[in-house]
């Protein structure tokens, strides 16, 4: 398929449903369509459509400044924050409108948890991080929260290291800790789909494979979509890869096939490292 | 070589003016330890203790004065900090983005205004609405030592109350600093575990909370220095009471009031020492506060976590 | 929606509604300080307010012609005594910044802002008044500088540091001596800036009551003397408010009328003149 370079080097995206391999079988647990973004006047999602599967990683690849924190920031609406901001367009989450009149964007919140590119913790104790959403979720049921606490440090692969220190600072942990621990706390209000902005980028490359191990651990029990500068960490760790640009979505595919055989010439010189 | 001479030149003598400065403070304590001996040496820890107040028999005891002082400042404070915090939240997390500057502008008119100006303003307006209030309690509440006391208009209610319109700008314009010191991404964590918006301000202040204590402190230590405006409302009488409405006096008061009425040494010696008493605290109360805010200044800008380079907002 | 969540955006809400009270509560007073002030004063100034002398006690009408002038006075010792101490020493703070001296005398001025102006007068009392046993013009002025000196020394500080780092280079690599590169170069660069904050921290001591009341005394006659006690608006009207007179009264307002405004002019021109600079600072 030839695109064409307009002048000002917008790039036209291809005008076609977004391709998908195999699985018809599998559920879209997030479902986009024709979905805009604008900060003020300036739009910075087009048309976004896609399909994301349930209880798979999905990531998001592009240059610096395509939009594709802006998109995964708009699927828990965490760009409402944002004044000036407008999106149109549909994202379903289980078929339920997510900008729709009757979705409460707290109880969205608690449902898709967002990992961020900085890990956050709060300067409290460990134990009192991983509480926090059960604490104003209502929960007050110590025995309860010290049982799903352990849950979710475990699964953040953080427990063994934590487990004798739980009212130590979050913040004496190393980088790499503090950001499982983040995602202990996001994992604690029991999501069913999980965020992640480029969770690993501020990391060593030890911390950042531990991460990886762990989404890859995560996938049978939750969504991830994960939005990564890096090229290599999406070929390891997703199972679907979409290659956004200037705002628009150029290909989504299986990572396999985005990466060995990509359809659009676009992608191709991006994942080959040709620009970006 | 003749760089470094000169070099070597120009900061002695810019560093001599810098040590003026020094000086000066040091100086403040020094003059007022040499201008209270009399008074110290003669009456000792006693005079923090005692409440005569007699020029005539030359028998002097701050304790009321220090009663006034430390009782009209806690007040203030209790009046003031929820309202300085609750502008501090506003104007930084709630209020939309035109309305910052007018708003952070006109709380901060509130400090342009001279100390003489609210007496005044405290005196004819302040003074009688206190006393329709005084006037208006109910007797079953007169009964506690809280409200008992004739309704003059002028005591420590009306003191407390103009203090506290005072002290607001200070202690808001300091908060606002350190909330919008607070990262953002201490928010964001909140809200995307599904934190109300209050939610997600509670985070930014326990964030910020040592700085927030500096911000009231400072408010603390305005409270304490206040002289005119104070002593044109709150009765100027040496007395150690809990009531509201009964009059007192307070260490920056009496000092402006018989300064120059003391026909004697050891009297000017005494209002000196109340002096000193009061450089002490208020330096005490603001190097807290000013710690305080420094050391949560420090945090932001050289976080333990992984560094992103933030926009300093000094 | 469950209950626990509809209760906590209630709370949400109900704190937001505070914390926007808490503006109105606070702007309340400020409003009726202006409109008393307004009020009462703007209807008691008339030009026998600016051009007499106070009547003795008891009898009406005369004006603060000698109290607006002994201010003027005032603030003007205190310029010149805390405008080169401040000045010079915010200097030294902004070429060398991370020095423990530095630190010591940042922390120095910073605890002098603090100190209530009643103590500075009594400081000031000590040093100027008793020496020479009498009341004078310069023991208020230097009061006064006192307390504007810590408002300059940061002023000046904070400035200073805006100035682009290659004008002192620059200026140095041309063969200036490093005195000539800063006061030559930096600080003009700096000074309508500086200028601004001298002009704030004299609006803010002008409003001073409390360390006149043993320096300069107060005076009711025509005085210029820089050693004598002199009048000042603050203290005048300080003596007339707590006066049983009324026409006393009405003058005080008037007097507190004419210090609004000064240090609300000043104030605003000094907002207005630092956003300028921001913006010419910013490229």
């Amino acid at each position: 398929m030839n695109l064409v370079l307009e002048p000002e080097s917008k790039i036209a995206a291809p005008r076609m449903a977004p391709i998908q391999m195999n699985d018809i079988q599998t559920e879209s647990k997030i479902s986009v369509r024709d979905f805009d973004f604008f900060y003020g006047p300036l739009q910075v999602l087009h048309g976004i459509s896609l399909e994301i599967p349930a209880q798979k990683v999905t990531a998001l690849i592009g240059p610096s400044g395509c939009g594709k924190s802006t998109f995964i920031r708009s699927i828990n609406r965490m760009n409402d924050i944002i004044t000036d901001a407008r999106a149109s367009g549909t994202i379903t989450i289980d078929g339920k409108d997510v900008y729709g009149g009757d979705t409460d964007v707290v109880e969205l919140r608690r449902k898709v948890g967002m990992v961020f590119q900085k890990s956050n913790p709060f300067p409290k104790s460990i134990y009192d991080n991983v509480a926090y959403g059960l604490r104003i979720g209502g929960m007050r049921n110590k025995r309860q929260m010290d049982e799903i606490i352990e849950r979710s440090l475990t699964r953040a692969a953080l427990w063994h290291e934590v487990k004798d220190r739980l009212h130590a600072s979050a913040l004496a942990l190393s980088g790499g800790q503090q950001q499982r621990l983040c995602i202990a706390r996001a994992l604690a209000v029991d999501p069913e789909i999980l965020l992640m902005d480029e969770p690993a980028s501020a990391l060593d490359p030890i911390a950042t494979s531990k991460i990886e191990e762990l989404i890859y651990e995560l996938k049978d029990n939750y969504t991830i979509v994960i939005v990564t500068h890096n090229m290599q960490q999406a070929a390891r760790v997703s199972d679907r890869t979409a290659f956004f640009m200037l705002g628009k979505l150029i290909e989504y595919a299986d990572t396999n096939a985005i990466f060995m055989n990509p359809r659009e010439k676009m992608t191709e010189d991006y994942v080959t490292g040709r620009f970006g | 070589m003749r760089r470094s001479s000169d070099d070597r030149k120009f900061r002695l003598g810019t560093g001599a003016f810098a040590a003026v400065v020094l000086l000066i403070v040091v100086g403040i304590g020094f003059e007022l330890t040499r201008q209270s001996m009399l008074s110290i040496t003669k009456f000792g820890l006693k005079f923090w203790t005692t409440s005569t107040w007699d020029p005539v028999s030359g028998d002097f005891g701050a304790l009321p004065f220090i009663w006034g002082t430390l009782y009209s400042a806690i007040l203030a404070l209790l009046l003031a900090t929820p309202i300085a915090l609750g502008i501090a939240i506003f104007i930084s997390e709630l209020s939309p983005r035109m309305l910052r500057q007018p708003l952070a502008y006109l709380t901060d008119l509130l400090a342009a205004i001279p100390s003489i100006v609210y007496g005044l303003w405290g005196v004819f307006v302040m003074v009688p609405f206190v006393r329709k209030l005084e006037v208006a309690t109910p007797d079953a509440l007169k009964q506690f030592p809280l409200f008992k006391g004739p309704p003059l208009g002028v005591g420590m209610l009306a003191a407390a109350l103009i203090l506290a319109v005072m002290v607001i700008p200070f202690s808001s314009s300091v908060a606002r600093e350190i909330l919008k010191n607070v990262p953002s991404t201490q928010r964001e964590a909140a809200y995307a575990l599904g934190a109300t918006r209050w939610e997600a301000i509670k985070v930014a202040i326990g964030f910020g909370k040592s700085g927030i204590i500096g911000a009231v402190m400072l408010g603390f230590g305005r409270a304490l220095g206040e002289t005119i405006a104070v002593t044109m409302v709150i009765g100027n009488s040496p007395q150690v009471t809990a009531s509201l409405f009964k009059p007192q006096y307070t260490m920056a008061a009496v000092i402006a009031n018989e300064f120059t009425e003391a026909a004697d040494e050891l009297y000017l010696h005494a209002l000196i020492e109340i002096g000193l008493l009061l450089f002490i605290i208020t330096v005490g109360v603001n190097m807290i506060s000013r710690l305080l805010i420094w050391s949560m200044k420090r945090r932001v800008v050289a976080p333990i976590v992984v560094p992103v380079i933030e926009e300093a907002t000094a | 929606m469950t209950a626990n969540l509809r209760r906590r955006k209630l709370f949400s809400r109900l704190f937001e509604i505070l914390c926007g009270l808490a503006v109105v509560i606070a702007l309340i007073p400020l409003a009726m300080i202006l409109f008393y002030v307004i009020k009462e004063g703007a209807g008691a100034l008339n030009w026998d307010f600016f051009t007499r002398m106070p009547k003795p006690v008891g009898e009406t009408g005369g004006g603060m012609a000698n109290a607006i002038v002994g201010t003027l006075i005032l603030i003007g010792i205190a310029a010149l005594f805390a405008v080169p101490i401040g000045g010079i020493c915010g200097v030294h703070l902004a070429e060398y910044p991370s020095t423990k001296f530095s630190s010591v005398v940042r922390f120095a001025a910073d605890v002098l802002n603090g100190v209530p102006s009643i103590v500075v007068g009594i400081f000031a009392y000590g040093l100027v008044v008793l020496p020479v046993k009498r009341f004078s013009a310069i023991a208020g002025g230097v009061a006064l500088g006192f307390l504007m000196i810590p408002i300059v020394v940061r002023t000046t500080e904070e400035l200073l540091r805006l100035v682009p780092g290659g004008l002192r280079e620059g200026a140095l690599a041309l063969g200036a001596t490093r005195g000539r590169a800063v006061f030559g170069v930096i600080v003009p660069a700096a000074l309508p800036g500086i200028l601004t904050g001298i002009l704030v921290a004299l609006a803010r001591v002008a409003g001073e009551t409390a360390p006149l009341l043993f320096t300069a005394l107060n005076n009711r006659f025509w005085s210029t003397s820089l050693t004598q006690p002199i009048a000042s608006l603050t203290v005048q009207v300080y003596t007339y408010a707590q006066s049983p007179y009324d026409d006393w009264h009405r003058q005080a307002w008037a007097g507190a009328f004419l210090l609004v405004m000064i240090i609300l002019t000043l104030s605003i021109a000094a907002r207005l003149a630092v956003r300028r600079l921001e913006r010419m600072n910013r490229p």
